[in-house]
């Protein structure tokens, strides 16, 4: 990779509108800003730290004055390259933009700066009885501000909504160096729904400088549910009957028989080694709710042939029973020197044949692969392990993906539930929308980023034609935070 | 007709056939807006049939204006130019529907009523209860961005639109989004067209989650003698542990419109019901009984019917009744943060009242709040007391920091008020986001805010 260098001119520029203090330019800086959580790379130029709206509006002003690409970064936990320069510039780093602006308990509301890691605000308003509610897994890290770009999701996204159902109102800078509000603290603001546009937008339409959420009130009750199977087919059918029973769990999280392993090896939760599946579900609100929900989930488990189903006593019983789920990522990260993790959606009825689709394809590449999934909303991480130093296995990955998100959308599904389009799968968009949707989604970034410097080559491919599989820079591939 | 006109219903005929074509004038009074009836009326039956049909009329300089059942068309501002009807009732199928996957595919022309039995088969539904119930169709609800009370639990139409497919005002068929229930994958565009009034695409598809029904509900009335009670019971269910399905304020007018009012003679009540089993409704009414109380309520009375969602069946009539009340009825929306409800309440009191208007106000728990203003007559007279009062109520809402427009009045007053609120700052990348998707302006043009 060439050596990013940097015009002094804009570093200069630059230095003098934050201070020298929030402008990185040294080879050693840079390279902590070439990767994020996903398998990409690419070499930035320089890395900027503003601590205001109007040091953004400098920045982006700054950028076009100098014609070099722009790329707004929060925590850089992001699994789609979304907070990577792929063709180098200024990343804006949003570490600075991390405080709470307001708590408003009675209207149920915060206005908050982009930079603020998500568990933060949970954590912050918990005692007034409230939270957060979209909840990646990857939570305790990432910011807001990049779940608002990526319209994250999290394992509570069944009954709660993701990012883009509790974001009210944003403030932005777009790269003509505007500052623009969009929506209101008072819901229904009149016009088309440009917070809803914007959430989702993968940073290619402006740098989200202040959010207003919506908080939701914690339940009153929860119940954790931990049922074990010894056939994948019979805890699928229960995830469809609960729903048939007219009960949206909270969280409805399902592992095969290679993940439980591989987690019970690593975290000792108590997992059955030799079952198939386990469903792990979570029901919540009133107390006669959640008790009743609970009942009737762990009788339709049982219909199903579950072998067995834990019922979490305490709070301490609840965390042990998802330790296993959020640490399954970290347990399959000591089994290979890499992993690549998919985010295919499927129509949740076609899971059992999806998951006979993976372990043929992972047969055929002669890969590991694991399943951890979202199977209330059917949106599968299959993972699968190889070893990235070797060319031909990180080619056989690469191949190996996307034969999994070509099935995915065979059945009806998409190419990403919550992580995002970045460019990982913008070569993969022709495969779901045509021309014709694709260059509308083109002229609409354009609204708002005419000149394409911020964020670019993103989202929508560079190129045109479709399903070309090229192998991607090689590349030190991790799992630091899991989706 | 002319030469000229003749030759383009010709045109339009041979895309949707002759029979599809509508030019009688007492045929086309029922598709009139404002007063004035487009030169045709045209049924197509499919997407491809709509994108010839805006490309002729793009080439021709010609205006078009999606319809349904026609129940929401008075609302926005009259279009600048009208010369096609587009009836989408011939587009009235369910194009997919899984049960076990919670999702739904239809065309936009289905009534919600068809939509509502082929659910209730597998105890499903949508929560679209919405004004005009009985004739509303998906595509008019979601185009026209009409909400339910059922809101105050399910969200709107952007909380469970997954994907849209619509014809652009180039004749194009476009989409975003898709058919499962999470989804990232490119620009969420059908967002835009939730309450976009059809300027900036026809809606050919609209894929949906749908919802598990309850076990059961009940709904319940408490009665109080000033607004300030329910508004202070609104709050302290907000903040309670329940999850009521609908959480409403409405003023006397509002309950006797929707037929909410129990017999007492009460000035304002609340409106609240929830779901679930006998267990769970048990512990909300004993909950409501005895945070009524600590409001100051007067009676407590359920609504004695056994249909499930039976309050927001009658309170989501709301605009569709206070609309046959008055000759010259104007229905507000002000949307403000739930701690200043009861503040912009009291404005709206005042206002009329100065005005010697009559007027009825239902106010979703969310903040959302519905206001008519019913005076006697459709006339000048009448118009000076509407806009006066709209004057107070809506700087009472701007100093609030809400929202107000007024969806619904008498179309030649709609020039003298201000029916998209006040001016935004975010008119400009609206108006651009229209330029993209209907450059040459042919559909529904001047429908939308700003003259969009």
């Amino acid at each position: 990779m060439a050596l990013a260098t940097i015009d002094p001119r804009l570093l200069r520029d630059l230095q003098k509108l934050l201070g020298r203090d929030a402008v990185l330019h040294k080879a050693e800086d840079l390279l902590l800003y070439e990767y994020d959580g996903s398998v990409e790379v690419a070499r930035p130029n320089c890395i900027v730290f503003p601590r205001t709206a109007e040091d953004v509006v400098g920045i982006v002003r700054l950028a076009k004055q100098h014609n070099t690409p722009l790329v707004g970064r929060g925590a850089g936990t992001g699994l789609s390259g979304g907070a990577i320069a792929r063709n180098g510039g200024i990343i804006t780093s949003f570490a600075r933009m991390n405080r709470i602006l307001e708590v408003d308990a009675e209207n149920q509301r915060a206005r908050v700066q982009p930079g603020l890691v998500n568990a933060d605000l949970s954590l912050a308003v918990e005692q007034l009885g409230l939270h957060f509610a979209p909840d990646p897994s990857s939570q305790k890290a990432c910011t807001i501000g990049g779940n608002v770009s990526e319209n994250s999701g999290g394992p509570h996204t069944l009954a709660y909504g993701v990012t883009t159902n509790h974001v009210l109102a944003l403030e932005a800078v777009l790269p003509g160096g505007d500052l623009v509000h969009f929506g209101s603290a008072a819901l229904d603001a009149p016009g088309y729904d440009l917070t809803g546009l914007f959430v989702g937008s993968e940073g290619t339409f402006g740098l989200v400088t202040e959010i207003t959420v919506k908080l939701t009130r914690l339940p009153e009750a929860t119940k954790t549910l931990l049922a074990i199977y010894e056939s994948v087919d019979e805890a699928t059918e229960t995830v469809v009957e609960i729903t048939a029973r007219g009960i949206t769990p909270a969280a409805c999280e399902m592992m095969d028989g290679w993940t439980i392993r591989a987690v019970e090896d690593y975290v000792h939760a108590g997992f059955p080694t030799d079952a198939a599946a386990v469903l792990l579900i979570e029901v919540d609100g009133l107390r006669e709710a959640a008790e009743y929900e609970a009942v009737e989930v762990a009788d339709v488990c049982r219909l199903h042939k579950a072998r067995e189903v834990r019922v979490a006593r305490d709070a301490r019983e609840r965390d042990l029973l998802w330790k296993g789920r959020k640490n399954a990522f970290g347990a399959v990260g000591r089994l290979s020197p890499t992993y690549y993790t998919q985010d295919g959606v499927i129509p949740r009825t076609k899971l059992p044949a999806t998951l006979r689709r993976v372990s043929e394809i992972g047969e055929k590449y002669g890969f590991s692969i694991g399943n951890i999934f979202h199977a209330g909303d059917g949106n599968l991480h299959p993972i699968i392990l190889f070893d990235a130093r070797d060319k031909r296995q990180f080619a056989n990955a690469v191949a190996a993906s996307d034969e999994i998100i070509q099935f995915c959308i065979e059945v009806g599904g998409s190419i990403t539930g919550e992580h995002g389009v970045g460019m990982e799968k913008d070569r993969l968009m022709p495969l779901l929308f045509s021309e014709v949707d694709l260059d509308l989604m083109r002229r609409v970034r354009d609204v708002f980023n005419p000149l394409g410097l911020l964020n670019p080559a993103k989202v929508l491919p560079t190129a045109k034609g479709c399903g070309e599989i090229h192998v991607r820079p090689a590349a030190a591939m991790a799992g630091p935070v899991s989706p | 007709m002319t030469s000229a006109s003749a030759s383009l219903s010709a045109r339009i005929a041979e895309i949707a056939g002759a029979k599809n074509v509508i030019l009688d004038p007492a045929e086309l009074a029922a598709y009139e807006i404002g007063g004035r009836a487009p030169w045709a009326a045209v049924r197509p039956e499919s997407a491809e049939q709509i994108g010839e049909i805006v490309k002729f009329a793009a080439a021709g300089s010609l205006a078009i204006v999606p319809c349904g059942a026609r129940t929401k068309l008075g609302m926005g501002m009259p279009p600048r130019q009208y010369d096609l009807a587009l009836d989408m009732t011939r587009l009235d199928r369910v194009i997919a529907y899984d049960p076990g996957d919670m999702t739904l595919s239809v065309e936009p022309g289905i009534p919600l009523r068809r939509i509502e039995s082929a659910l209730v088969e597998h105890r499903q539904f949508l929560p679209l209860v919405v004004p005009f119930m009985d004739h509303a169709t998906a595509g008019g609800t979601i185009a026209s961005g009409v909400d339910s009370p059922l809101r105050q639990f399910y969200g709107t139409a952007r909380d469970y639109v997954l994907g849209i497919e619509f014809v652009t005002g180039d004749g194009a068929l476009a989409k975003s989004g898709g058919r499962v229930v999470k989804n990232v994958s490119g620009y969420d565009l059908h967002k835009l067209m939730i309450g976009a009034l059809g300027t900036l695409g026809i809606l050919t598809k609209i894929n949906l989650r749908t919802f598990p029904l309850p076990a059961a509900t009940r709904a319940f009335v408490v009665a109080f003698d000033a607004a300030a009670g329910a508004i202070a019971l609104r709050h302290a269910i907000a903040g309670s542990a329940l999850r009521p399905l609908v959480l409403e304020v409405a003023s006397h007018g509002a309950a006797e419109l929707t037929g909410t009012a129990p017999s007492s003679n009460s000035a304002w009540f609340l409106i609240a019901s929830f779901a679930g089993t006998a267990e769970i409704l048990e512990r909300c009414s004993r909950d409501l009984h005895r945070m009524a109380e600590q409001s100051g309520a007067g009676a407590v009375e359920p609504i004695r019917e056994e249909r499930l969602f039976v309050a927001s069946r009658r309170t989501c009539e709301f605009i569709p009744a206070a609309l046959a009340s008055s000759p010259g009825a104007a229905i507000l929306k002000l949307s403000v943060l739930p701690a200043n409800m009861l503040a912009i309440l009291d404005a709206t009191a005042k206002a009329a009242d100065a005005g010697g208007l009559r007027w009825a106000a239902l106010a979703r728990g969310v903040g959302v709040i519905y206001i008519a203003l019913l005076p006697p007559a459709r006339s000048e007279e009448a118009l000076a007391r509407v806009a006066r009062a709209t004057t107070d109520i809506f700087a009472k809402c701007a100093a609030l920091d809400g929202n107000a427009t007024i969806p619904w009045c008498p179309s030649e007053w709609k020039s003298a008020l201000p029916i998209w609120g006040p001016e935004r700052g975010d008119l400009g990348p609206m108006r651009a986001l229209k330029k993209v998707f209907d450059p040459r302006d042919v559909l529904a043009p001047g429908r939308f805010m700003g003259g969009i």
